[in-house]
Order: C-alpha cells, then sequence, then structure tokens
C-alpha cells in the first residue's frame, strides 16, 4: 500500500481504520436510531392522511429512504471498489464488500415496500415497469458483486474483479434514477427533486428527509461494523489482530 | 392521524397489513443484520484467539 505524504491515507492502514470504525460505530446507531424514532413519529403520528391514498401513502416514509440508499449505497460501494483498483489499496476494497450486503437490503425493501404498496394503490404487486426493473437489476448487481467477490479464492484478486463489475453496473444507477422521466412508467415521477420545489406537504417532507438521514446512519453504521469482521478475517495473520484476539 | 385513538393508529385506514408489513419488514431486516453483525465479530475474535490451527475466516495462512 502506498503511504505517501497526503494526510488522508493514514487510516488506510487497516489497524487504525478498526480503531477508528469502533469508535464512530456506536455514535451511528445511537444516531440512526433516535432519527428513525423521530422520522417515524412525523411520519406515523403528525402527518396528515392522503387525500387520494388514504392511510396506505405512510409506506413512503420507509420506501423512499430505502430506495434512495439502495442508488447511494451502490454509488459508495463502487466509489470504493474505483479507489482499491487506483490506489492497490486493500482498506478500499473491504469497504466496498461492507457496503454490497447492507447495499442490497436497501435493494430488497425498496422492492418489498414497494409491492405493499402497490397492491392497494396500482392492484399490483409486480409490474414489469421500467423504475422496477431497473430496481431488479440492481438487486442483481449487488448479488453478482458478492457471488464474484466469494467466488475467488485470493481476496486481492477477488477485490479487482469484482470492483470491475461494481464499476460497470454503475451504469444501472441513472437508468433506475431518470426512468420515470425516460419512459413511461406506472411507478409516480420524483416527488423531492434538486431542480424544483417538492409536491408534498412540508410535514410529510421533513418525516421522509428524517427517515432518510436515519436510513443514512444506520447504512454507514452496518458498513462499519462489517468491515470490521472483514479486516479481521483478512488481517487474521497479522501481529495486531492476534493481540487483539488474545486481550479481547 | 393526530387526533385519533390508538386503535385507528394500528387499523391504519384498512392499510395495516400493507403499511405494518413494510415498516415490519424493515425493522426486522435491520435488527437480524446488526445482531448477525455483531455475532460474527464476536465469533471470528474467539476463533482467532483460539489459536493458529484454528481456521479463521477465509485468511489463506
Amino acid at each position: 500500500m502506498q503511504l505517501g505524504a497526503v494526510n488522508w491515507f493514514y487510516f488506510a492502514a487497516p489497524q487504525r481504520f478498526y480503531r477508528l470504525a469502533g469508535q464512530l460505530l456506536p455514535w451511528c446507531f445511537v444516531l440512526a436510531s433516535l432519527l428513525a424514532v423521530w422520522g417515524l413519529y412525523i411520519g406515523l403520528w403528525l402527518a396528515p392522511t392522503d387525500a387520494q391514498q388514504g392511510e396506505a401513502y405512510r409506506i413512503i416514509f420507509v420506501h423512499v429512504p430505502v430506495a434512495w440508499m439502495s442508488m447511494v449505497v451502490y454509488l459508495a460501494m463502487a466509489g470504493w471498489a474505483g479507489v482499491g483498483l487506483v490506489f492497490n489499496s486493500r482498506l478500499a476494497s473491504m469497504m466496498a464488500c461492507a457496503l454490497a450486503p447492507t447495499g442490497a437490503l436497501m435493494t430488497f425493501l425498496a422492492l418489498w415496500t414497494g409491492a405493499l404498496w402497490g397492491k392497494p394503490t396500482w392492484g399490483a404487486w409486480w409490474v414489469w415497469d421500467a423504475r422496477l426493473t431497473s430496481e431488479l437489476v440492481l438487486l442483481f448487481l449487488y448479488i453478482g458483486f458478492m457471488s464474484l467477490h466469494a467466488a475467488i479464492d485470493d481476496p486481492r484478486r477477488a477485490d479487482r474483479a469484482a470492483g470491475l463489475l461494481a464499476l460497470v453496473g454503475v451504469v444501472n444507477v441513472p437508468i433506475i434514477y431518470f426512468s420515470v422521466k425516460w419512459w413511461n412508467t406506472l411507478h409516480q415521477g420524483a416527488s423531492v427533486s434538486l431542480t424544483k420545489s417538492p409536491s408534498m406537504a412540508s410535514t410529510m417532507l421533513l418525516g421522509m428527509l428524517v427517515m432518510a438521514l436515519a436510513c443514512w446512519a444506520y447504512c454507514i453504521a452496518a458498513a462499519l461494523l462489517r468491515v470490521r469482521s472483514i479486516i479481521v478475517e483478512r488481517e487474521a495473520h497479522t501481529a495486531w489482530v492476534q493481540d487483539l484476539a488474545r486481550s479481547a | 392521524m393526530s387526533s385519533a385513538g390508538w386503535s385507528d393508529f394500528w387499523h391504519m385506514g384498512g392499510y395495516a397489513l400493507y403499511v405494518w408489513g413494510s415498516l415490519g419488514m424493515c425493522a426486522a431486516t435491520l435488527l437480524i443484520e446488526v445482531l448477525w453483525l455483531a455475532h460474527r465479530q464476536r465469533k471470528l475474535i474467539e476463533l482467532i484467539s483460539a489459536g493458529p490451527d484454528s481456521d479463521a475466516g477465509e485468511s489463506s495462512t
């Protein structure tokens, strides 16, 4: 690994990052829990009933945040995989591996909550609509990344092969995001966008944003927890991990 | 929703299955993920502290 004069490579050493992750973990989990309680209080209790969809619309408070995270985690995973490929950094590739299962879980939850929302509002659990199909492809990309990584014995070779797959798969993220614009989809358009004011009541918007932050905190926490296991697993032969295990 | 009682809250205007089915699955899977990860970390440390003869994960040594 190349440790230059650049300071932010300091934590690129797995041993240092292991400790940092351990210190950040509890805060991320506490933050995620507090934000989730606050967000659900707004979403389930304070937010008014929707005029068209009744109470069924409340699924939005989990559906949109997990769907956002399914894409954000993918971008983060591909970003770390790219850093791992370019700088030949072990830790970056470990971060990509740590993000994949959580991202896959977010994608599964987006599809699950979407199905439970689709049934009462569209009358169907599933349609082969561009948004739903591209989100399903995202799930397969996550599964492909994890399977490919698991199929190669040498971890560094696995990092490179799976990292390349992750980078190629990035093309799917804008397809998911813009699918509701590019094609005629049953799925509704974006409720929140950077270019125009949101098309929803401010209480609903606040609840959704708080839940989105809760999901951010959760995903960071889960990835940090998992990367600690991956570090210990891959560095099991090193003196510091042996010391760590003995003192535990 | 704020003016309604608890039974109305759980009833969700007839959409209880869909709303609670969504939230319940999210809560359950996230909880399982965290518990599983914490368990895995403990097991790994135990395995490594047991000595070099025991098999510690994917490490090739």
